[in-house]
């Protein structure tokens, strides 16, 4: 099977098309199970009560900030390398979805952190970490958005992207000693994993639903902006017939 | 190679030498921000003392992202920029010489200047001494850094704005060690840790940025 078929839009979009529909059912029945499993299931915590239980939004959209940066830097990496216009269209799909969970992340931490801690926020390494990385999907965004011309807007986010990669160690570690020299790590997020094997389940099962939605979403995205720059091509036009 | 890059060097620092106006901008601009503070914050000495390493640093970092529209901007507008590519020699190197003028034009006048207004939050001694040695050695990392967003918002849209966005969140690492140094000597901790992590953000970013800056351009270019 030849792979390099579909790193063509044309060739990707039906493809695409056929996926996204399967990923949807499986966000949807992923999280239902999940949250049942999170809300019905799982033990009440006995240090915090009910209120730990937005660890299974909490969590997997923490993992997912993360993951869908270095995803989205290797796509943009690749389109500027191999200068394919599909694997930079692919890293444009994937922005909104890494700066949504960026932002779910930080506002369900936020939640937590009220009736846990006593404080909606606090100067960790690394809620300070998720917030700058949240600052760096705005970049992105922005600079891809502020740039008309699509293939350029491209490459310059691409560039971008690669160097806020090469920075994110960097910043997580400075972060991470500017807050030890601080305050003698009044809060504590590592917490021994004793976790009940329902909890760490229903995580689970919660981190590949939020797995499927960004695939699902990015894949919708990309769909969408396959259409939007080939345009003009004429195989958009012979879809449009059909 | 030496010679394009002395003449790129020198070029750069004489232009600016010509419009002095443009360079003290950002000069003053530090200074007044640097004033705001405890015009804001109110002028208890203790608490300003506890603050200048962070005041003075915040300031320094937008002082130095002000600046850096001007090192490709006019280039770009007159065509000076597409002369630079086309040359024989590697734009990376021609990069590193622009670099280097402006952080002789930009953040050097900052860390000359910084121990002045330590004096007037009250740090004195080591701190200011190494308030001094922190900003000589960061502000190159800042002109560094600063240089690739600098590239990349050539001729876009709202490209000032713009260039805060990008570059600002990558400051940071070069703010927690400069202002964590005098902070630390303050304290009593010793500042060799945080201007030993400077000089390796300094090392990393001057061999790594000038080829990221002259991806940009290039692209900037097409």
């Amino acid at each position: 099977m030849n792979w390099f078929k579909y790193a063509s839009p044309q060739t990707f979009y039906p493809l695409a098309g056929k996926l996204v529909p399967l990923f949807w059912v499986a966000a949807l029945v992923l999280s239902a199970v999940g949250l049942y499993i999170g809300f019905f299931v799982a033990p009440t915590d006995f240090q915090q009560g009910e209120s730990y239980r937005i660890i299974f939004i909490h969590v997997p959209a923490a993992w997912m900030s993360m993951f869908i940066y270095l995803v989205m830097a290797v796509w943009a990496a690749i389109g500027l390398v191999l200068n394919t216009r599909l694997s930079s269209m692919m890293a444009t799909a994937l922005a909104p979805t890494g700066a949504l969970m960026t932002f779910i992340a930080l506002w369900t931490g936020a939640l937590w952190g009220r009736p846990t801690w006593g404080t909606w926020w606090v100067w960790d390494a690394r809620l300070t970490s998720e917030l700058i990385l949240l600052f760096l999907y705005i970049g992105f965004m922005a600079l891809h958005a502020s740039i008309d011309e699509p293939r350029r807007a491209d490459k310059a986010a691409a560039i971008l992207a690669i160097v806020g990669v090469v920075n994110v160690p960097i910043i997580y570690f400075s972060v991470k000693w500017w807050n030890t020299l601080h305050q003698g790590a009044s809060v504590s997020l590592t917490r021994a994993p004793s976790m009940a094997s329902t909890m760490l389940l229903g995580m689970l099962v919660m981190a590949i639903a939020f797995w499927m939605y960004s695939i699902a979403a990015a894949l919708t995205r990309v769909r969408s902006i396959i259409l939007e720059r080939e345009r003009r091509s004429a195989w958009v036009g012979t879809l449009q017939e059909n | 190679m030496t010679g394009a890059l002395i003449s790129a060097f020198r070029r750069d620092v004489l232009q600016a030498w010509r419009r002095r106006a443009d360079w003290l901008t950002t000069f003053f601009f530090f200074v007044i921000v640097v004033s705001l503070f405890p015009l804001g914050v109110g002028p208890e000495p203790a608490m300003l003392k506890t603050m200048a390493p962070g005041i003075l640093w915040v300031a320094a970092l937008l002082a130095a992202m002000l600046s850096l529209p001007r090192v490709y901007g006019t280039d770009y507008q007159d065509g000076t920029l597409e002369q630079l590519v086309l040359a024989p020699e590697p734009l990376p190197m021609l990069v590193l010489a622009k670099t280097v003028a402006h952080w002789l034009l930009s953040g050097l006048p900052l860390a000359l200047m910084a121990p002045v207004l330590g004096l007037q939050f009250g740090l004195d001694g080591e701190p200011l001494a190494v308030l001094f040695w922190s900003l000589l050695l960061g502000t190159p990392c800042l002109s560094f850094i600063g240089g690739v967003g600098a590239a990349l918002t050539l001729g876009v849209r709202g490209g000032g704005v713009l260039v805060a966005l990008l570059v600002l969140p990558l400051y940071i690492p070069v703010l927690i060690f400069g202002a964590g140094a005098v902070e630390a000597v303050a304290t009593g901790t010793g500042a060799a840790g945080h201007l030993s992590l400077l000089g390796a953000c300094l090392c990393l970013s001057a061999v790594l940025s000038p080829w990221a800056t002259a991806a940009a351009l290039r692209v900037a270019l097409e």
